[in-house]
C-alpha cells in the first residue's frame, strides 16, 4: 500500500514537472534558461488567438468562374491562330463562356476535335459552338485557388508578417490569418488586389474617341458607360484614367478608348521595384521584364511607334504615352502621383504576380491590439477571483479535506496550462472562460465524493473504509457527468470556429485533466495520511 | 461538519403541478424564441445574419447621440448602437452584407473621421461576415445542436435504463429552450457565442440530472417496498446539498466572470450562470418526476429475481 502511494506521487511529481517544461516559454522565465534549453527543450508554449494578440481573420472566395472565362478567352485566341496557320477561313469569337466558330465546316471540326481535347460541342449546326468541358473547368477553378493561395503567400512574406497562416478552405475558399499587423487597410488591400497588369493600345482612328468627355466625377463613370454602350465599336472598350488634382485633392476621370485585347500582360515581368523621380522626387515603379517579354515589348512597340498605349492594372488605366520609338532592353514604367507606401505595395504585388481570378471577401475579423489587452486583463482577475473564490469555499465547507480539494484544483490548473502549451493550443478570450468554468467543474468531483465519504462516516464506517468505498461510489456519478461534458466540448471543437474551438480544447482539456486530478491526485493524499497516522476523525 | 441543509425531508414530487406549471411556461417562452428565430425576427448576431459591426473605444466617456448624429450626417443608414459605458467603448452594426465587405467598414470609418474628430477614439476591432459565412455557421450551430442531443441521447441510454434516458433528454431540452426563451426576452444577441454557451450547459446540467439519478437507481435497488414516488423524494433529499454544492462552485467561477470577465464574455457567462440555477431546478423538478410517467412499470426499475 505504502509502495503504491509513493509511485502515484511521483506521477503526479513528473506530470508536473512536464507540465512546468512546456509552459515555461508562456514566462518571462524562460529569456533566463540556458540556450542548449531554448534549443532542445519546448520553446512556443501557448499561443495567443487573433482575438486576445490582436490581427486580421480573411476568408477570401476565389472567383474560379471569372478563370474559367479567362482560359475560354484564350482558346479563342489559340483557335484563331491555329486556323489561320491551317488557312481555314472562319470567325471565331467569344460569347460568355462558349466559343462560336462560324461557318462551321468538317475540316474545322476535325481539327479542333485533334488540337484541343478539353473543348466540348455545344452544337454543330451552321456554327460549331464550344464550351470547356466540366472536368477541365474544375481542373480550372481548383488551379486558381491554388495559385492564388500561392501569390498571396509571395506576397504577405514580402509585406512581413511573422507567423501567417494561409489556407484553402473547401472548393474555392481561402483563409488568411496574419497575427500582430498593425495596418489592417493595407494588409487587405495588399491581398485583396488582382494586380492584372495589362498593356493596351489605344483606339484612336476611331471617332468616338474625339466624343468622349476629358474629365468625369468618378460617381458618372457608369453614366458615360452606359452613353457609349450601342456606339462602342467591335472589339473596343473605354476604361478610366484616374487623376488626382495635387493641390485640392479632387479626384477626376477621363474615359479612354481601348482596344480589348491586351498586347502584353504582367506575367512576363522579372522585377519590380520603387525608383524616384529624379524632378520631383515622386516614386514609381519600374519594371523589368524577362527575357520573352523583352521581346514582345520590343516587337509591340516598334510596330506602334508614334501610336499611343496604355498601362492599365486592374482595369484602371495608370498612364498612356506615347510610343516615341521601338522600346529594347524591357524596361517600363508605372507612375501617378503614388504615395511611398502605395508604390512599394504596387511593386510587391507585381513581383509576386497577379491572382489568377479576382478574390470575393467573405470574412473579415480585424482586432485592434489593445482590446485583446484589455480582455486579458480582465480575464486575468475574473480566474484569480473565480479560483479564490472557490479554494475559500472548499476550505470553509470540508476544512481539512476542503484543502485537499483545493491542492487538487492547483494540480488542475497548472496540468491543464501544461498540457495547452503541449499541444501549442491557441489561447481563445472563450477558451479563458473555457478554463474558469473548468476550475469551478474541478471542485465538483471531489464535492461528489466527500458527500460520499460523509453518507460513510454516517453509517459509522471507520475513516479508511468511508474514504475508499466514497470513492468507488462517487466513481460511476463522476464518470458520467464528465463524460456528456466532454461530448458537448467533441461537437463544439467539431463545428466551432477558431474562438469557440479553443473553449472546446480548454474546457475538454480541464475536463480530462480534472479526472486524473480527482482521482490519482486527492486520493493519493488521503491514502498518504490514512496509511502514515491512524486517523480517527476525518475532517469533512 | 458543516452541511448546507440539515437532513432535509421536503416533499418534492407533490409540488409536481406547481412546477409543471413553471416549466411548461418556461418551455413554452423557449419555443417561441425558436420560432421567433427561424422567422428571422430575433436579434441575431452578425456571425448569423451577415454583416459589420465595428468597435470604437474613446478615451473619454461618450454620448451614443453624438456618434448617432455623426453617422447620420454621413449618410449611413441602418445602423444599431450599442454602448459599453464601463470601458468607454461603443459598437456599431448594421446588418448590411451586399455588395463588396470592405467598403461598408470603411464608409463608416471614413464619415466617423470626419465627424468625430474632436473626440479621440481608436477602432478596436472590425467584424464583416458576408452572407454566404453566415449561412454556413448558422448551419454549422444547428448541427451541433443537433449532434450534441444525439451524443448525450447515446451516452444516456447506454448507461441508464430507456425511462432514465427520457427524462435526462426532456430536462437537458427544457434548461435549453428555457435559457433561449430568458435570452429572447431580454431582447439579447444572439450569436455564436451563445450557442456554444448553450451547448455547453446542456452538457453541464446533465451533471446535476446524472447525481440525482444515480441516486434513484441505487435506492430504487434498496427500497423496493418503497412507493416510487418515496423513492423519488428520499432520493432527491439524500443528494440535495451536493446538487447544490457543485452547482455553487460552478456558479462561483461563472459570476466572477460575469462580473469581472469584460464585455465579450458577458453574455457568455450570463447564460452559464442561468444555466446553473434552471439545470439545477430541473434536475429535481424536471427530470424526477418524468419517471412518474411509468409508475405502473414500476417492477422494471428493480432488479431481477
Amino acid at each position: 500500500m505504502k509502495k503504491n502511494v509513493l509511485w502515484r506521487f511521483l506521477l503526479i511529481g513528473a506530470t508536473v514537472l512536464v507540465a512546468v517544461i512546456f509552459f515555461l516559454p508562456n514566462t518571462p522565465l524562460f529569456k533566463f534558461m540556458p540556450d542548449w534549453w531554448k534549443k532542445s527543450m519546448p520553446s512556443k508554449g501557448i499561443v495567443l488567438g487573433l482575438d486576445l494578440q490582436g490581427g486580421l481573420h480573411l476568408v477570401f472566395e476565389v472567383e474560379g468562374d471569372k478563370a474559367v472565362e479567362a482560359s475560354a478567352e484564350r482558346f479563342t485566341r489559340l483557335i484563331r491562330d491555329t486556323l489561320q496557320k491551317k488557312k481555314l477561313q472562319a470567325e471565331v469569337k467569344r460569347n460568355g463562356l462558349q466559343i462560336e466558330i462560324s461557318p462551321m465546316s468538317q475540316e474545322i471540326s476535325t481539327v479542333i476535335k485533334e488540337n484541343y481535347p478539353n473543348l466540348e460541342t455545344v452544337s454543330a449546326g451552321q456554327n460549331l459552338v464550344l464550351a470547356i468541358a466540366e472536368k477541365e473547368k474544375k481542373a480550372i477553378k481548383d488551379n486558381a485557388a491554388n495559385q492564388a493561395l500561392e501569390t498571396i503567400r509571395n506576397r504577405i512574406d514580402q509585406f512581413g508578417v511573422s507567423e501567417p497562416t494561409i489556407q484553402r478552405q473547401g472548393e474555392n475558399e481561402l483563409v488568411v490569418q496574419l497575427p500582430g499587423v498593425k495596418d489592417p487597410r493595407r494588409a487587405i488591400d495588399l491581398i485583396g488586389k488582382t494586380a492584372q497588369l495589362e498593356f493596351k493600345l489605344l483606339d484612336e482612328e476611331s471617332p468616338l474617341a474625339a466624343q468622349l468627355p476629358q474629365s468625369i466625377a468618378p460617381s458618372e463613370e457608369e453614366g458615360v458607360l452606359k452613353q457609349f454602350a450601342d456606339k462602342l465599336p467591335e472589339g473596343d472598350e473605354i476604361l478610366f484614367e484616374k487623376k488626382v488634382n495635387k493641390e485640392t485633392g479632387v479626384v477626376r476621370k477621363m474615359p479612354i478608348l481601348l482596344k480589348k485585347e491586351a498586347v502584353m500582360t504582367g506575367d512576363l515581368l522579372s522585377e519590380a521595384r520603387v525608383s524616384l523621380d529624379n524632378k520631383f522626387s515622386e516614386p514609381y515603379v519600374s519594371m523589368t521584364f524577362n527575357e520573352e517579354g523583352a521581346r514582345r515589348f520590343e516587337e509591340v512597340t516598334g510596330a506602334n511607334v508614334k501610336k499611343r498605349m496604355a498601362i492599365i492594372l486592374d482595369n484602371t488605366v495608370y498612364s498612356a504615352p506615347v510610343i516615341q520609338e521601338k522600346i529594347s532592353g524591357g524596361n517600363a514604367q508605372i507612375s501617378g502621383s503614388f504615395t511611398m507606401e502605395d508604390a512599394k505595395d504596387l511593386s510587391i504585388v507585381l513581383k509576386a504576380g497577379a491572382l489568377p481570378a479576382p478574390l470575393k471577401m467573405l470574412q473579415n475579423v480585424t482586432v485592434g491590439p489593445s482590446l485583446g489587452e484589455d480582455s486579458i486583463k480582465a480575464s486575468k482577475l475574473a480566474g484569480l477571483v473565480g479560483t479564490l473564490a472557490t479554494i475559500i469555499f472548499m476550505l470553509i465547507y470540508y476544512r481539512g479535506s476542503g484543502l485537499i480539494a483545493d491542492f487538487a484544483l492547483i494540480l488542475n490548473i497548472v496540468l491543464l496550462f501544461g498540457a495547452m502549451a503541449s499541444l501549442n493550443a491557441t489561447l481563445t478570450l472563450p477558451g479563458i472562460a473555457g478554463i474558469i468554468l473548468a476550475i469551478g467543474m474541478a471542485v465538483d468531483s471531489n464535492v461528489l465524493m466527500f458527500e460520499r465519504i460523509r453518507d460513510e462516516i454516517r453509517t459509522g464506517k471507520p475513516p479508511r473504509s468511508a474514504i475508499d468505498s466514497g470513492y468507488d461510489k462517487a466513481f460511476a456519478t463522476i464518470l458520467d457527468s464528465h463524460v456528456t461534458t466532454l461530448i458537448t466540448a467533441a461537437v463544439l471543437f467539431q463545428f466551432g470556429s477558431g474562438p469557440i474551438k479553443g473553449f472546446a480544447v480548454t474546457l475538454s482539456l480541464g475536463v480530462a485533466i480534472n479526472l486524473f486530478t480527482a482521482l490519482v491526485g486527492t486520493k493519493s493524499i488521503f491514502d498518504l495520511i490514512t496509511s502514515k497516522y491512524k486517523v480517527v476523525r476525518l475532517s469533512i | 461538519m458543516l452541511e448546507l441543509i440539515k437532513k432535509p425531508n421536503i416533499d418534492f414530487i407533490g409540488k409536481k403541478y406547481i412546477t409543471l406549471i413553471v416549466t411548461g411556461t418556461l418551455s413554452i417562452i423557449g419555443i417561441i424564441a425558436i420560432i421567433q428565430i427561424a422567422m428571422g425576427k430575433a436579434n441575431m448576431g452578425i456571425d448569423f445574419a451577415g454583416g459589420t459591426e465595428i468597435q470604437l473605444k474613446f478615451e473619454n466617456p461618450i454620448d451614443l447621440q453624438i456618434v448617432r448624429a455623426a453617422l447620420e450626417s454621413g449618410g449611413i443608414k441602418g445602423f444599431e448602437l450599442q454602448d459599453v459605458p464601463a470601458e468607454n467603448r461603443v459598437l456599431i452594426k448594421t446588418k448590411q452584407s451586399e455588395g463588396d465587405l470592405s467598403k461598408i467598414a470603411d464608409s463608416i470609418t471614413s464619415v466617423l473621421n470626419q465627424n468625430m474628430s474632436s473626440h479621440k477614439y481608436v477602432i478596436d476591432a472590425t467584424t464583416a461576415i458576408g452572407p454566404k459565412v453566415g449561412t454556413k455557421l448558422r448551419d454549422d450551430a444547428i448541427k451541433a445542436i443537433v449532434m450534441a442531443t444525439i451524443g448525450i441521447l447515446i451516452y444516456v441510454a447506454v448507461r441508464f435504463k430507456f425511462q432514465f434516458g427520457v427524462g435526462a433528454t426532456i430536462a437537458t431540452i427544457h434548461d435549453v429552450l428555457a435559457i433561449l426563451g430568458i435570452f429572447y426576452l431580454m431582447g439579447k444577441e444572439i450569436n455564436l457565442i451563445v450557442v456554444s454557451a448553450l451547448l455547453t450547459i446542456a452538457g453541464y446540467s446533465l451533471t446535476d440530472t446524472v447525481v440525482v439519478y444515480d441516486r434513484i437507481r441505487e435506492n430504487l435497488k434498496m427500497q423496493f417496498k418503497e412507493p416510487l414516488p418515496n423513492v423519488i423524494n428520499n432520493s432527491i433529499n439524500e443528494v440535495l446539498s451536493r446538487t447544490i454544492i457543485t452547482s455553487l462552485t460552478v456558479f462561483l467561477a461563472a459570476a466572477a466572470l460575469f462580473f469581472l470577465g469584460g464585455e465579450v464574455i458577458h453574455d457568455f457567462a450570463l447564460i452559464i450562470l442561468l444555466g446553473i440555477i434552471i439545470g439545477t431546478y430541473s434536475s429535481i423538478f424536471v427530470a424526477s418526476p418524468i419517471l412518474l410517467l411509468w409508475k405502473k412499470n414500476r417492477p422494471s426499475f428493480a432488479p431481477k429475481k
